[in-house]
């Protein structure tokens, strides 16, 4: 394991009382795997990544990070990995190229040996065309390049990413999306955060799906949503739906084929088993009830699903 | 020890290649002194006081204390750049890496030393054909005492832009230091004129020790009480702003 964790904790203290940020984390990360946090904004994903990455100390618990005891030597966990904060930190009137040196030398590198590798970073990171220029003229999605680029430039097994793809266009995100890739086919472990379900379905490995301070559930994506067994039925009732949703689902309640009912605004989420037949039943049945449903829709559960299962809130609302 | 020296320089290169790219600041911190010795040191001629020979002796009573005073504001406002880089993440960044703490507090308040010495040495220039006598010896006691007010300075800004982390809570503290400590440093007008509440308060000003001590070295008197009471107030005053400095860094950068 390339990061364990048991009890970890953190809590932090204002004006305004304390907030248990992390309430007891236990993780085992493999070597070699891309590992994800999912989770909506204040569910301690990035206050956990921080504790992990030495920026904050832990108030309880253990870790161990690349085989080196996260509270006893810090220091030493700080040479073994990379980090990548949500905003990067680059200056503004520095270019890429300096940035990289800067970076490399700071992780001990000669200034040779610090120039040749911010040119291959440079390289890796196809950031030739800017690399000469200040980071002040850069787009998003090319900071974000030279912000990974620094957080990998002095050879760290483990890296970690702190929602590497937020605030940027699509077509930067599938870029970063590649760079993951990249790095696991190399053999990299890569633990990242993230508040997009589709990126931590088509990212991860494993996925630790986290709420209120807490794991709620850890697998990979497959089987978190073999959780959610059978399949998903979203009803719809339209504009004033609202008053619909509790109606329609006190009479679908007792059906057999229903495992469980979440109410969600206007709309009706039901997981049953074998949505085929189980649909024309629904209808049947609302129909005759004189309810009028405005939209249905059958599909396989996704990890918003399963947050909902977990949580029983939508991890969509919380997200946008 | 090799490692902190090396982290120490490493900052240091980087803070003033940013600073030579930008050197408005630079150019600005020198404009006020400038303001001063053309715009308002004529004014002194006339003025008769303790201390204030009048004429073109005037000159020789401001400029050093001009110097002493561009030491102190010069970088009593380098903590605005500090909140800057801490929004912008770059000191994060720094944090992860086995960088010494301290060394990235003490390169930057390298840069500002080199860029205070930068500045006083083009003042002392401008002012020769003001009338400006130096003598070698006593110019470099001088820019020592300045390297100690300018130290003194950014460790008290980088503290309070630490604690504050908003420029806009940090521009009116500045300023509303910086306008007392002026007004009590002697470098208009020499405090022996004040009346004595004034002059006690004035005591606990660390910028007229400076200012003192400034103007018995311009005239050639190394081996004053002034200039040992300088020696020993501000080197006491910029230990104690270092460590603090420091500490505030450990605890909210550590």
């Amino acid at each position: 394991m390339i990061i364990e964790t048991k009890a970890l904790r953190k809590t932090f203290r204002s004006k305004r009382g304390t907030v248990e940020a992390v309430r007891g984390v236990d993780l085992a990360v493999a070597e070699g795997q891309v590992f994800g946090f999912l989770g909506p904004n204040g569910a301690g994903k990035t206050t956990t990544l921080r504790m992990l990455s030495t920026l904050l100390t832990p108030d309880g618990g253990e870790a161990t990070v690349v085989g080196v005891d996260l509270r006893r030597n810090p220091g030493e966990v700080r040479r073994r990995i990379g980090y990548v904060g949500q905003n990067g930190g680059t200056w503004r009137e520095a270019t890429a190229r300096e940035e990289l040196v800067l970076q490399a030398r700071l992780y001990g590198s000669s200034k040779a040996e610090a120039v040749r590798r911010a040119a291959d970073s440079i390289e890796a990171f196809q950031l030739g065309a800017f690399a000469d220029r200040k980071t002040t003229t850069y787009s998003g999605g090319q900071k974000r390049r030279l912000d990974i680029a620094l957080g990998l430039v002095h050879g760290p097994r483990l890296v970690f990413l702190d929602e590497p793809t937020t605030g940027l266009d699509p077509q930067s995100r599938s870029h970063v999306w590649d760079e993951v890739r990249r790095l696991r086919s190399e053999g990299m472990t890569v633990f990242l955060t993230t508040h997009y379900l589709d990126e931590a379905d088509a990212l991860c490995d494993n996925i630790a799906i986290m709420d209120d301070g807490a794991i709620v559930v850890e697998g990979t994506s497959d089987e978190l949503k073999r959780q959610v067994a059978g399949d998903v039925v979203t009803l719809g009732f339209g504009a004033d739906g609202a008053e619909t949703v509790p109606t329609a689902r006190k009479l679908l309640d007792d059906a057999s084929y229903l495992r469980k009912a979440e109410e969600s605004g206007t709309d009706l989420r039901l997981y049953v088993e074998g949505g085929a037949t189980a649909m024309p039943q629904i209808l049947r049945e609302l129909d005759g009830a004189g309810i009028v449903v405005e939209s249905i829709e059958l599909h396989r559960p996704s990890l918003d699903d399963v947050f909902l299962h977990q949580t029983g809130r939508s991890l969509r609302d919380e997200a946008a | 020890m090799g490692k902190f020296l090396r982290d120490t320089w490493l900052v240091f290169q980087r803070s003033m290649l940013l600073t030579l790219r930008n050197p408005t600041w630079v150019v600005v911190g020198l404009a006020q002194p400038l303001y001063y010795l053309l715009l308002f040191a004529p004014l002194l001629k006339k003025v008769r006081a303790p201390g204030m020979a009048g004429g073109d002796a005037a000159f020789a009573f401001f400029i050093p204390g001009l110097l002493a005073q561009l030491a102190l504001f010069g970088t009593l406002f380098v903590g605005f750049g500090l909140i800057g880089e801490l929004r912008d993440g770059v000191i994060e960044r720094m944090r992860v890496t086995p960088v010494s703490r301290f060394a990235l507090l003490l390169g930057r308040a390298l840069r500002d030393v080199v860029t205070l010495v930068a500045q006083a040495v083009v003042l002392v220039v401008i002012s020769l054909p003001f009338g400006l006598k130096v003598q070698f010896a006593p110019l470099l006691l001088v820019l020592a005492l300045m390297v100690l007010l300018a130290v003194m300075g950014a460790s008290v800004s980088y503290a309070a832009a630490l604690i504050l982390k908003s420029e806009d809570a940090l521009a009116p503290l500045a300023n509303g230091i910086a306008m007392p400590i002026l007004l009590l440093s002697g470098v208009f007008l020499p405090m022996a004129a004040a009346p004595g509440w004034l002059q006690a308060v004035s005591r606990i000003n660390p910028l007229r020790y400076g200012v003192d001590a400034a103007r018995d070295l311009f005239a050639g008197h190394v081996s004053t009480a002034a200039v040992y009471e300088a020696v020993v107030i501000l080197l006491a005053l910029t230990v104690a702003s270092v460590i603090w400095a420091a500490r505030r860094f450990a605890r909210s950068v550590a």
